[in-house]
């Protein structure tokens, strides 16, 4: 994954005869918002010291975050989810969980 | 202070922090203001504890119930640990890992105080913040500083460090 996740990607399920529904729990998307305070140069090191982003992609996220408002820079399981969100509390940022649609 | 670098490392990779009387002394100051407000509660100190379920009250209260008290110990360690070491000569990258969370912490509080803006570039010197917003300016310049310290260290291209901080 090169670039950052603004939507879920689609996943193709095999439906059981009988209908059931078997898709996998939708993903947690863990978001970062633009606040006035942390710097650029600070938010994007915090992607690359948490997540092991490379310089360019945490740039890119941070970019994204300054200009749209917001992005996406993780997501999975919801147990991971919030301790990628609880590690962004810790480094200062404003980051909040949400399940994928 | 154009081109003066605090924290350039000394050949067994210790940071030698170049700060100057005044700004020790502040240092060990504001971690003491903020600690009071963060004991006390206080509105501007609520920047530091961000809500993880903006939608869903049970969620967010389940998740501050669990984290809070952890998040909160994380912030207070890091305040300590700036306060403390502040005089040092020479300090480990770790400990200008506490110190970066440090200034954050302080840049939250007193960014919220003072209600910034992105492009706020300056207010009037009549303007009754305009020390405090002086501090602030002072401490996003002396983050710049240590995020550029510890990034030459990170991994990858451009740095030189051991390997990346396993993630989990």
């Amino acid at each position: 994954m090169s670039g950052p996740l603004t939507e879920a990607q689609p996943v193709e399920v095999e439906v059981p005869e009988g209908g059931q529904d078997v898709r996998p729990d939708r993903p947690w998307l863990v978001i970062v918002w633009n606040d006035p305070i942390n710097l650029m140069s600070y938010v994007t090191y915090v992607f690359q010291k948490l997540f092991g982003y490379s310089r360019e992609k945490a740039t890119k996220l941070m970019l994204d975050v300054h200009h749209k408002g917001r992005a996406v820079v993780t997501s999975g399981p919801r147990e991971r989810a919030e301790l990628d969100v609880f590690r962004l509390h810790e480094h200062g940022l404003w980051a909040t969980m949400e399940q994928s649609s | 202070m154009i081109g003066h670098r605090r924290f350039s490392r000394d050949r067994h990779g210790r940071i030698r922090p170049g700060l100057q009387g005044p700004e020790r002394d502040l240092l060990r100051m504001l971690p003491r203001q903020a600690l009071e407000l963060v004991d006390h509660d206080e509105p501007t100190a609520r920047r530091l504890f961000p809500v993880a379920y903006p939608d869903d009250a049970g969620a967010q209260a389940e998740y501050h119930e669990m984290m809070g008290g952890q998040l909160l110990e994380h912030h207070r360690q890091a305040l300590d640990t700036l306060a403390a070491t502040v005089d040092a000569a020479t300090v480990e990258l770790d400990d200008l890992q506490v110190w970066l969370g440090a200034v954050e912490v302080l840049r939250l509080v007193l960014g919220t105080q003072l209600d910034v803006s992105e492009d706020m570039a300056a207010v009037p010197a009549a303007d009754p913040r305009a020390d405090q917003f002086t501090v602030y300016q002072y401490l996003s310049m002396l983050q710049d500083e240590i995020v550029d310290a510890l990034a030459a260290a990170l991994p990858g291209p451009g740095g030189g460090g051991p390997g990346p901080e396993p993630s989990g």
